[in-house]
């Protein structure tokens, strides 16, 4: 009987002893943690893409409430909805951002580029561009063995085996970026969604010579000017023998795309330029207008210097 | 007889060209001279278009403290300076210059005797291989002025030259030590009083007895140098497998370099260079070049001028057989394959190597049998296969950890592998990754 209350009263002790030193560290080395991180985290969409900046949902949920303000912070996931919310919880103005959606500029199918080796390396872009320039006469453009679609978290990356480029379906790209940060040539780009999901831009990063350029390829940026000449908004800059549209600048009259010699501006999800004798069934622009650039080129170049100023109007209202 | 102690692995020879005098290649119409032939910065264009230059002249100096002159390998006229694709396969900036005559400028000695007094000081010998712009022949093409330069703390004991030439086919340095083998090793006592020791030694595999046997003759004429026969294994001519195999010091892991264990080490091809450049006021303008392959009708050793095309050498190689797969610029195991052949020689041209669709297949890739056969053969004792997964999954802390950086990428890993795994093409990627990584961390601090 005495052994058992000997064993009872020890460990009790003990047992006590433990909780009262629990419950001061406890009290003590408390880490204050702000309430309002975890419901900020909460209504982030959870992907942890990293696509904000930070280390997934929870570290751009700290972010944001450390920051005070929602200043250059933006969920591309969630965009403007997400953070409205985020904005509300913590009593913020909401920042206006523009959605973005990834780009490839490059247009240099199998048609256009010639394939002048092949590569019989490990299908990684990464190292392929380690080795040399590509299987074309163009160092600059997609490589097409993918490392994009192997990051794309959302699915919205897929190599067309007919052109061998990467094509960025919009309505599942988030705009996390990912696919920005493996291309290894620097193709991808981040660019306003824009109205109605339409965009002008030089679909080519080739930096070579003209000459070199357009041996290389047949839709090829060969800095010949033309383009920025006839911007009338100064949206277009020329450099290392590359034409630039800023998107914040451009107003999309396309007066660009009409002038340039190669092809190399695109214009999608613009509705198509009245057709009016051509059995251009095909043409018929839909959202997936990129799997067909030639043909949507081929109209808009036909049609263009009677309908241009028209649609300049209408666009500029 | 001696060689390095860890891994190594053993390719078939094929060294088609040994018994091949080195003949003059003609004049090309047209060289074409990329500004950036050497590890380091690019050098930087002294010439403009329409101006006339001579063998020899100085038409690009160095862009920094670790990089090289550049000098004209033709007389003739500037015609442009442009881009061209060179062997890294990317278009890069370069010097063309339209062949003229053969005209040389007059403070280089064009005769063939031998001279082998020196009476410089080791900064004037220094400062020389610096004008001449010389760099490491052997292929990495490192400025050979930085490594006869000891940072502050380190002190040289020995200069080994590489006679190895482990590189299967390749007999450029071959026919090097047994036609200039006097002029070789008054280069090397050159190079010994550049970096004051009395002690050098020559190490070459035993698969070149007629080299050894021809160099050992004349060293017995030049103090303080040795021949050092070696066993054959690849990867000798490495730098640090050299040094382990012939005075049995291990260089440690980077940062440290092979003046950490007192080795200064250059090739025959280098030594060589500096005897020209020192004693006959030549700058580095012209190398020997091996053309070979299988299907190639008469592989040969070309002494060409910087800038000659790979065309032409393989044009009078025989011309590009039928059955070609891949041209590649150096030897099979290190070189690189051309996007074009019209990729022109650069200093670090060792070979240029034809090789039959058969040898150029890449087997395909199966999966990973833990055979271990490449951490057997890894010369730097690293676990390649390891290195290559973690290099695949991007993991870049682990393949620092693991020792990436020591890799030399000689490619033991890669023909040892019976699943043929490119684990070469990883570790590469990973290396490249590191090494950025590496540097910004340096940088920030």
């Amino acid at each position: 009987m005495e052994v058992l209350l000997f064993a009872v009263v020890t460990l009790g002790g003990i047992g006590l002893v433990s909780a009262i030193v629990l419950f001061i560290a406890s009290k003590k080395f408390a880490v204050y943690s702000d309430p309002r991180i975890a419901k900020v985290a909460e209504v982030l969409p959870q992907a942890n893409c990293g696509g904000c900046g930070y280390p997934g949902c929870s570290g751009f949920a700290e972010a944001c409430v450390k920051a005070g303000s929602l200043e250059g912070k933006l969920c591309p996931v969630g965009g403007q909805p997400v953070m409205a919310k985020v904005a509300d919880i913590l009593g913020l103005a909401a920042v206006e951002s523009e959605p973005k959606v990834a780009v490839v500029r490059c247009n240099g199918t199998c048609a256009n580029r010639p394939k002048l080796s092949r590569y019989d390396g490990v299908k990684s872009c990464a190292i392929a561009a380690a080795t040399y320039g590509g299987e074309t006469g163009c160092s600059y453009g997609c490589l097409g063995c993918g490392d994009c679609v192997k990051v794309c978290q959302f699915g919205a990356i897929t190599i067309n085996p007919e052109t061998g480029i990467a094509e960025v379906d919009e309505s599942k790209c988030t705009a996390c970026g990912a696919c920005v940060k493996a291309c290894p040539k620097g193709i991808i780009e981040l660019r306003n969604k824009g109205k109605n999901n339409r965009r002008v831009y030089v679909s080519c990063v080739n930096k070579d010579k003209g000459i070199i350029a357009k041996k290389a390829c047949a839709a090829s940026c060969i800095g010949c000017g033309k383009c920025v000449k006839t911007c009338p908004f100064g949206a277009i800059t020329l450099e290392n023998n590359l034409a630039y549209i800023d998107f914040n600048i451009c107003k999309m009259c396309r007066k660009c795309v009409d002038e340039c010699p190669q092809g190399a501006i695109q214009a999608i999800n613009f509705p198509p330029r009245k057709p009016k004798a051509e059995p251009a069934a095909d043409a018929t622009v839909k959202p997936e207008v990129k799997a067909e650039p030639v043909a949507v080129k081929a109209e808009t170049k036909t049609e263009a210097a009677a309908e241009g100023a028209k649609t300049v109007g209408e666009q500029t209202k | 007889m001696k060689t390095f102690r860890i891994g190594g692995v053993h390719p078939s020879e094929n060294k088609l060209s040994a018994d091949k005098p080195i003949q003059i290649m003609e004049l090309p119409k047209q060289v074409v001279l990329p500004l950036s032939q050497h590890i380091g910065a690019p050098a930087v264009a002294l010439v403009k278009k329409g101006d006339v230059v001579k063998v020899g002249t100085k038409i690009a100096e160095a862009g920094g403290f670790v990089s090289a002159a550049i000098h004209s390998s033709v007389s003739g006229k500037v015609s442009k300076i442009d881009t061209v694709i060179d062997a890294s396969g990317y278009r890069k900036p370069a010097i063309f210059i339209d062949v003229e005559g053969d005209e040389w400028e007059e403070s280089i000695d064009r005769t063939p005797d031998l001279v082998k007094e020196c009476n410089l000081t080791p900064e004037e010998i220094v400062a020389k291989v610096k004008e001449a712009g010389i760099v490491g022949m052997g292929g990495a093409c490192f400025p050979a002025h930085v490594k006869l330069a000891p940072p502050p703390g380190a002190k040289a004991e020995c200069v080994i030259i590489n006679g190895v030439e482990c590189e299967p086919y390749l007999t450029a340095d071959h026919r090097l030590m047994l036609e200039k083998t006097e002029e070789i090793l008054v280069g090397v006592s050159i190079l010994m009083k550049a970096v004051k020791v009395n002690k050098a030694y020559i190490g070459i595999e035993n698969n070149k007895p007629d080299a050894i046997r021809k160099m050992q003759e004349k060293a017995v004429l030049y103090p303080g140098i040795e021949i050092v026969p070696l066993k054959v294994k690849y990867p000798q001519g490495g730098e640090k497998q050299l040094i382990d195999a012939v005075i049995g010091r291990q260089v440690p892991a980077p940062p440290a370099i092979p003046i950490n264990v007192g080795a200064v080490v250059q090739n025959v091809g280098t030594a060589y260079a500096v005897y020209e450049a020192v004693q006959k006021n030549k700058p580095l303008f012209e190398r020997v070049v091996t053309v070979t392959g299988k299907s190639l009708k008469n592989p040969s050793n070309f002494l060409t001028r910087m800038g000659t095309p790979m065309s032409m050498l393989i044009e009078a190689a025989g011309g590009l057989p039928e059955d070609t797969g891949k041209v590649i610029g150096g030897g099979p195991m290190m070189g690189k394959a051309l996007s074009t052949i019209e990729v022109p020689i650069a200093k670090g041209s060792s070979g240029v190597l034809i090789m039959n669709e058969k040898e150029a297949a890449r087997g395909e890739a199966q999966p990973c049998i833990r055979c271990a056969k490449c951490v057997s053969a890894c010369p730097m004792g690293l676990e390649p296969f390891l290195l290559a997964t973690a290099s695949s999954l991007s993991d870049w802390d682990k393949v620092e950890k693991e020792g990436i950086m020591s890799c030399i990428e000689c490619g033991s890993c890669q023909f040892t592998c019976p699943s043929h795994r490119p684990m070469l093409d990883f570790i590469r990627l990973g290396k490249g990754k590191v090494g950025a990584i590496i540097r910004a961390r340096n940088a920030k601090k």
